[in-house]
């Protein structure tokens, strides 16, 4: 289980204090709870906040109980936090077999690394060996930081917008992998994600707005409200 | 052979035991070991330090080890190695130097390797560089590199100095006839207060000739390293040189390139990139369970792979 209490951030911009979150306070131990709204609301810094990557100005954030607020981002990971970037980094010389291997935890072997790979749709005799580097698409680069956060089988598992460059064919996949992490894990996956078709497989949603939890709840209570968010064109808005 | 000489022998040419095919094995100055093939001959030179290997015309998957190590303190020697490959010959030559220095004096040793490779010949080539021994004494080599090649002839080179050199300048002169083409692979790593300096110039002679030169290195502590290549393109060619260096701690590292083109075919680029490893590798790594330093050495490890 996750709690955050009270959690704020604020980023200096040109010598001016920009608040970020305000007084975020969630408890997170649902299957899927998806995070949703407008550019720029916080949802990315509140996954940076979770993973470590970024430290809260105020607040506390417990995972089961403990505090671990003041832990490196090796220490989340090590007690069960994963995090799939939004947008994944290269790495030159490194190749995908030793980062899955990495994020396994130990030297995979080839068949495991095929596992891996055929769970996000990548055929792994082409991919094995490949560096991680400025040769492989954005899509394929996304595929595999799905598969490294499927093979740490962490309690929390954190996806910033793990649609954005994967196409429709594989977005039943992309569920199906959701799925298949919860079945293994029986932990919480935290999904940031504009996208309809994840909203609706959510438990929970979260709707942040200008750094404040706007609404929580299902798909069907938060809607109205997500809409009703940065007044959008009438015509448009009509035929949602 | 001792135990540190062959410690250095498995660092620089990979070898656990005799070779299979020609080698010359020399170690603190003297001729350690040497087999000859039916088509690859080895020579002692008179006129000076070092040896003549002359591969025969269509000479076929066959290897050459020339290794050398060094592990006498204070020795200081200049070998002249000249390589003489046959018309559509295709070979493997494993070179490498090795030093321990346990004492107080430097230890030096300059390898100018002359390569005259004939037309539609393949050439692969392995050169490896490594210090070790804990005296305060130098450890410096200064390899220098002549590549001919004739039409249609093609060289691949791959150099690695990971450790423990204290000073080196490393010179390679190269002309490319035409339909030739040679691949360059560099990789260094320095670390303390070691220097190394690589000078390429490539000159590009004939139509459809090609030059791709990769380098990678690692400055580590208060360590520096100068790049400087030079590629010219005399006739409708290709020339391509890349510089990409990872910057840690207090070191330094400058990138000069220079192209010219005295042609209207030639085409001629050049990339260089210097900078530290990036914040968000480090942050991915880390994110998975690694720590900032193994995440670091994960980075460098791949780098220089």
């Amino acid at each position: 289980m996750l709690e955050l209490k009270g959690i704020c951030f604020s980023a200096e911009d040109e010598s001016r204090e920009v608040e970020i979150l305000n007084d975020i306070n969630l408890t997170i131990d649902d299957r899927f709870v998806a995070v949703t709204g407008p550019n720029g609301s916080g949802k990315s810094t509140l996954a940076k906040i979770i993973a470590g990557i970024l430290t809260p100005t105020q607040g506390q954030i417990l995972l089961d109980g403990v505090d671990i607020t003041n832990l490196s981002i090796t220490e989340r990971a090590n007690m069960g936090i994963s995090f799939a970037f939004q947008q994944p980094v290269r790495f030159k010389g490194i190749t995908v077999k030793e980062l899955l291997s990495i994020a396994a935890g130990k030297d995979a072997t080839i068949t495991e690394i095929c596992e891996m790979l055929s769970e996000v749709g990548l055929c792994a005799r082409d991919y094995v060996d490949r560096e991680v580097n400025a040769s492989l698409s954005g899509g394929e680069l996304k595929r595999i930081e799905i598969a490294m956060i499927m093979a740490r089988k962490t309690k929390v598992s954190i996806f910033d917008e793990p649609e954005a460059g994967i196409d429709l064919w594989s977005f039943q996949n992309l569920i199906r992998v959701f799925e298949k992490m919860h079945e293994e894990t029986k932990g919480s996956i935290l999904i940031i994600s504009h996208q309809e078709r994840i909203l609706n497989i959510a438990d929970r949603i979260i709707l942040l707005s200008d750094g404040q939890i706007k609404k929580v709840g299902t798909k069907e209570e938060v809607m109205p409200e997500l809409l009703g968010c940065g007044q959008p064109c009438r015509t448009l808005a009509d035929k949602l | 052979m001792d135990a540190i000489q062959q410690n250095l022998l498995e660092q620089v040419a990979g070898l656990h035991e005799i070779p299979a095919g020609a080698y010359n094995i020399r170690a603190n100055g003297q001729m350690a070991g040497r087999n000859t093939t039916a088509n690859i001959d080895i020579i002692t030179k008179e006129d000076k330090s070092g040896i003549d290997i002359r591969i025969k015309p269509d000479t076929k998957s066959e290897s050459v080890h020339i290794p050398v190590v060094l592990s006498q303190s204070g020795l200081k020697e200049s070998v002249y190695n000249d390589f003489f490959v046959g018309e559509n010959a295709d070979v493997t030559i494993i070179a490498g130097c090795g030093i321990h220095n346990g004492g107080q004096a430097a230890s030096e040793h300059s390898g100018i390797h002359r390569f005259f490779v004939d037309k539609n010949a393949k050439v692969r080539y392995v050169e490896k560089h490594y210090g070790s021994g804990d005296g305060n004494g130098e450890r410096i080599m200064n390899p220098t590199t002549e590549i001919h090649l004739a039409e249609g002839a093609f060289l691949e080179m791959e150099t690695v100095q990971i450790k423990g050199i204290d000073s080196t300048r490393r010179v390679t002169n190269a002309e490319v006839a035409e339909g030739a083409s040679l691949v360059i692979h560099e990789k260094i790593m320095t670390h303390g207060r070691q220097y190394a300096e690589t000078d390429f110039t490539v000159e590009m002679n004939g139509d459809d000739s090609s030059v791709n030169l990769v380098s990678r290195s690692v400055a580590k502590d208060n360590s520096e390293q100068l790049f400087k290549s030079r590629i010219i393109g005399n006739g409708k060619c290709h020339g391509h040189s890349e510089c990409d260096a990872i910057i840690m701690d207090k070191a330094s590292v400058s990138a000069i390139p220079e192209l010219t083109a005295n042609n209207i075919e030639a085409n001629l680029i050049h990339e260089a990139a210097i900078g530290k490893i990036a914040g968000e590798q480090l942050m991915k790594l880390m994110t998975l369970g690694l720590t900032e330093k193994e995440a670091e050495e994960q980075i460098v490890n791949g780098f220089l792979k």
